[in-house]
């Protein structure tokens, strides 16, 4: 099929501009984390007058990065594994049940998208807090209390997208199998998850990102023990110095990670969104 | 919204095939409810329980002097609320003016990030060399954890030493003095821009999942009958893509409201008006001022408010789409 | 078949709960008594970084755990955290049981309630109210009730100078407002301006609002606690900190973004300005950007012609123990050990802090002019921030109003004395609704 001109003088232009707004600030990141502290204090420059990558070295010193990072791997790991389990149990039901109440876990699941972070802020710490003097179980300061709200967090889309493509596969595949001898919890494991995997590496996608960027709880949350990079990324700002350079090239380094892992499953992404959230 | 329509439909399904397998199904009756029982626990303890608290407190005199004893804490009733929507005074007038600015934030973000990824999606929808290289380059904003990209605009949008002037003022020459970007009113331009560079990626990821479920013959018949590329998308991609647009609208509405984050990272503790968005300004009212009762009455004013418009949009929507 | 399947993911999933479950820190555990003791810290972040902080108290803790056999953990946080991070534990109850906070926020922090007053024998217990400077002491808390807070490490605000800039233009130190406007007026020439401010810094511009309308004898605050922000002493004392760059236009318009003090140090440091108003700890940040000691001097704020002699608010960082504490005794040895002369010595010395202790000399630089000078500010031309419980209050609602007006001025616009009121009367009102 040809191209018109018109469509094709769209496309470039289309593509052109978002690649400029897309990348300016990729770039102004990138180039600033190679600067010596007093270049960035100073007049900007689209390329460093002096090339370093001394910020590299001095970040993991100002702030204890390297801990953090491994905070925010674990929580983010364990959250995003979790909430998959949680959201394949409770899709699984809403997909293949008809039960009293199905409606009302649904709507108010989806609801609490419309809750502002603020209005339970407080509270979730004063439950955390309760929880702990009652039954022993410290979660504020620990990565425990992290995991259990950021799981929390992204259960609500997950669920609606896994049920979204739960649904979108044929019941005969697991009514075949429970013909075959499967119990519903055999027939979910065994054909459904198989089939729905491009859904569940979307639904992963979703969570881990959720988790690694959240940064209102993680501020009331977190300690020294368990403070997570959303949050440790703002200590470079300290009361002598603000480190440009550093906070910069720390921001490259929290980044690289994720957003490899997303480029590299963005079919999967893709693939699961449309057959499930987008059908 | 589609999950619930299909389900809908499977569980008609469900009671068609009720007769013939009456003892299994009634042995686990309880299974479904076993499925969600983890989930129900984590909404209860993180979302459900804390908002119900959270609307108490809005019923609570709760300043420093009760916080650290909520037991003695008197109850005011609605006295919080009265504050809070008293236009006349500085806390109401506060509260009116941030949410009129996080309406016409709200307006603009979803507004152009929705055109801005329908764009690209279109554009990209076509196979070409290169087409790979920029989905995964436009993708990257939205991978990007939060907090980075939006401290690398606040360093750009500095005054003397960012980018942005750099460019206008000393790579393109342009005449007058450096803006301000992150104080005054241009506060609100620089916030709608990187919330704008933050949020299209999700839109454009959205739609082209979309239009990857339109099968291409359709536009080659449509081709065929002569159709112009700008009626092909009115006449087959917008109508194909109505239940993305439909979910996407909504929850981009209510992130956008919502946000948090992009005014917190971008304009740190001393926030200009101008960029005054609502969550940010009841997080200050509450944390800042000790108030908790008070930013309590304005969180469950704003969620009153959003749980009205998405029920309203629901309903508007489904009831278009049943007449179709 | 189906419940063992179930039951498998189940397990997986609660396993992995409790495999994260020991991970993490614990906060305010162990016993009373105190040998074996364990006590939670929490330090403000003094130094150039929350590491060095660490450095810096790590030695003397080990001492402390050597004389006492009491243990503490140490947390230090960000200034963006504290408040936060206080008043969640105020909330909560769950809580450190030593930790620092601002100066300026004691009365407001000693109206929850959830801190330990020190009453006489807690005073005795920490070696006597007397061992502290008196200033510095009055900042505890609420004149006429026991302070919940000891003075740590003190701060003054002072006017530094550029030495080399003011001797190419033939000029002394300022010593009154004029002639510090007048020198300023003459520094300033093409990218250069005779001063900077952090006015993007609602902290700092509450600080100078009240030292400037304190100059005029003006109060925040009425004897009863009543905010009285609109009176002329207030606004004029405004106006005037406010033409600095609106009609004196000597600080670059720029500064309106300048959300912290360092921004403005920097600028100082190098040699974009010729004066920077800076409390004392300031000396490490110059250094760090290449500018050595003895290219700077310190004079005292300078009051107006006729104004009170009022160069600084009472700054610098206090100690208070939670009430709920389990440690009280250990929490009181610690106080004690932090803020006796050794440890003072030590400290005051890494963190640029003046004495809080009576009779000590300050150990924060070796420039003996220079100590005396800040000395003399602190003792003698100092006065606390508002000893109120809306103390908090005052600084971020008038703070705030002020960031508003020197974006306006910088922007081009105009604020005037009228428009200074209006802003101080919402002010007012948020913070009388707030009450």
């Amino acid at each position: 099929m040809r191209e018109t001109t018109g469509a094709k003088s769209f496309r470039i232009a289309t593509i052109a501009i978002l690649s400029i707004f897309t990348i300016v600030p990729i770039w102004v990141m990138v180039i600033s984390g190679l600067k010596p502290l007093k270049d960035v204090q100073g007049a900007f420059s689209w390329w460093p007058k002096t090339l370093t990558i001394q910020p590299y070295i001095d970040m993991w010193q100002t702030v204890p990065l390297g801990n953090y990072f491994v905070n925010s791997v674990i929580v983010s790991s364990v959250a995003t594994v979790l909430s998959l389990i949680i959201a394949i149990f409770a899709s699984y039901a809403i997909s293949r049940y008809n039960f009293r109440g199905r409606s009302v876990f649904s709507t108010t699941v989806l609801s609490t998208q419309m809750l502002p972070g603020v209005l339970f802020l407080l509270p979730l710490f004063l439950i955390f807090v309760n929880i702990n003097t009652n039954f022993g179980v410290q979660l504020v300061g620990t990565r425990t209390g992290l995991i259990i709200t950021y799981l929390t967090f992204s259960l609500p889309f997950s669920i609606w997208m896994l049920a979204g493509y739960f649904d979108g596969i044929p019941r005969e595949l697991d009514e075949a199998a429970k013909v075959d001898g499967c119990g519903p919890m055999r027939a979910l494991i065994t054909v459904i998850l198989p089939t729905a995997r491009p859904g569940l590496v979307a639904v992963a996608i979703y969570s881990f990102m959720t988790s690694w960027g959240e940064v209102l709880f993680a501020s009331v949350m977190t300690t020294d023990a368990n403070r997570t990079l959303a949050v440790g990324l703002q200590l470079y700002s300290t009361q002598t110095n603000v480190y440009w350079n550093q906070i910069m090239a720390a921001s490259v380094v929290v980044s690289i990670p994720i957003v490899i892992g997303f480029l590299l499953l963005q079919k999967n992404f893709v693939a699961g969104l449309t057959a499930g959230a987008v059908k | 919204m589609s999950a619930t329509t299909t389900t809908r439909k499977s569980g008609a399904a469900d009671k068609a095939a009720r007769g013939g397998k009456r003892k299994t199904r009634k042995a686990g009756w309880w299974l479904p409810y076993a499925l969600l029982a983890p989930a129900v626990v984590f909404e209860l303890v993180i979302h459900v329980i804390p908002m119900a608290t959270g609307i108490w407190m809005s019923f609570l005199k709760l300043t420093k002097m009760y916080i650290s004893n909520w037991g003695n804490a008197p109850v005011t009733g609605l006295k919080n609320y009265q504050i809070a929507l008293d236009f006349n005074s500085a806390i109401g007038a506060g509260l009116l003016k941030s949410f009129l600015i996080t309406a016409a934030f709200t307006i603009l973000v979803v507004g152009i990030s929705w055109g801005l990824g329908m764009a690209a999606a279109v554009a990209l929808q076509k196979s070409f060399f290169g087409r790979g290289f920029f989905r995964t380059l436009f993708l990257i904003p939205y991978a990007l954890p939060m907090y980075a990209g939006v401290i690398a605009w606040k360093f750009m949008l500095q005054k003397d030493n960012g980018a942005i002037n750099h460019f206008f003022f000393d790579n393109l020459g342009l005449p007058g003095a450096r803006p301000f970007w992150l104080i005054g009113d241009n506060a609100f331009w620089a916030v709608v821009i990187v919330a704008i560079w933050r949020l299209w990626p999700f839109a454009f990821l959205m739609l082209m999942a979309g239009l990857q479920s339109i099968p291409n013959d359709v536009y080659e018949a449509s081709a065929v009958d002569g159709a112009k590329p700008l009626r092909q998308w009115s006449s087959i991609t917008l109508p194909m893509l109505r239940p993305v647009n439909m979910v996407l609208l909504l929850v981009m509405f209510l992130w956008t409201f919502n946000d948090f984050n992009t005014p917190f990272v971008l304009f740190g503790g001393s926030q200009p008006p101008a960029g005054d968005l609502i969550s940010f300004h009841i997080y200050n009212a509450s944390f800042l001022t000790w108030n908790f009762g008070s930013g309590a009455a304005m969180s469950v004013l704003l969620l009153l408010f959003l749980l009205i418009v998405s029920g309203i949009y629901l309903l508007f929507m489904n009831r278009r789409k049943d007449r179709a | 078949m189906k419940i063992r399947t179930f039951a498998a993911a189940a397990a997986i999933a609660a396993l992995a709960v409790t495999a994260t479950g020991c991970s993490g820190g614990t906060t305010n555990s162990g016993s009373t008594g105190g040998s074996g003791t364990t006590l939670t810290y929490w330090a403000s972040n003094q130094g150039t970084s929350l590491e060095n902080d660490k450095e810096v108290l790590t030695p003397e803790l080990k001492k402390f755990q050597d004389e006492t056999g009491i243990k503490v953990n140490l947390e230090v946080i960000g200034w963006n955290d504290l408040q936060t991070r206080i008043q969640t534990a105020v909330t909560s109850g769950q809580a450190p049981d030593v930790l620092n906070i601002g100066n300026t926020w004691a009365a407001s922090l000693q109206s929850t309630g959830a801190f330990m007053p020190f009453d006489s024998a807690a005073f005795t217990a920490i070696g006597g109210k007397d061992k502290f400077v008196k200033t510095a002491m009055d900042t505890g808390g609420v004149p006429g009730q026991d302070p919940t807070s000891v003075p740590l490490y003190g701060l003054a605000y002072g006017l530094y100078y550029n030495k080399a800039m003011f001797k190419d233009a033939g000029l002394t130190p300022p010593t009154t407002w004029e002639e510090m406007v007048t020198d300023a007026k003459k520094l300033t020439t093409g990218s250069v301006h005779g001063m900077t401010l952090a006015a993007g810094s609602y902290t700092e511009n509450s600080h100078f609002a009240f030292i400037n309308a304190a100059q005029n004898g003006a109060e925040f605050f009425d004897a009863s606690g009543k905010p009285t922000f609109t009176s002329d002493g207030v606004v004029n004392g405004i106006a005037r900190y406010l033409d600095l760059m609106q009609t004196d236009k000597v600080v670059d318009p720029g500064n309106a973004q300048y959300d912290n003090g360092t921004k403005a140090i920097n600028d100082f440091a190098n040699g974009k300005a010729a004066m920077v108003l800076s409390q004392n700890n300031a000396n490490s940040s110059i250094a760090s950007q290449g500018m050595k000691d003895n290219q700077f001097g310190v004079v005292a704020f300078p009051a107006p012609a006729g104004g009170k002699d009022i160069a600084t608010m009472v700054a610098g960082i206090n100690m208070s123990i939670f009430k709920n504490t389990k440690n009280k005794d250990a929490a009181l040895k610690f106080v004690k050990f932090m803020t006796s002369k050794d440890t003072q010595n030590t400290l005051d010395k890494s963190f640029a802090a003046l004495p809080v202790l009576a009779g000590v000399t300050p150990t924060f630089t070796t420039d003996s002019a220079l100590a005396k000078t800040f000395e003399d500010i602190y003792a003698n031309k100092s006065k606390p921030l508002p000893l109120v419980s809306a103390e908090d209050q005052f600084e971020s609602t008038v703070g705030k109003a002020m960031n508003q007006m020197f974006a306006t001025v910088a922007s081009g616009g105009t604020v005037s004395k009228a428009d200074i009121k209006a802003a101080l009367t919402t002010a007012q009102q948020a913070v009388e609704a707030a009450g």
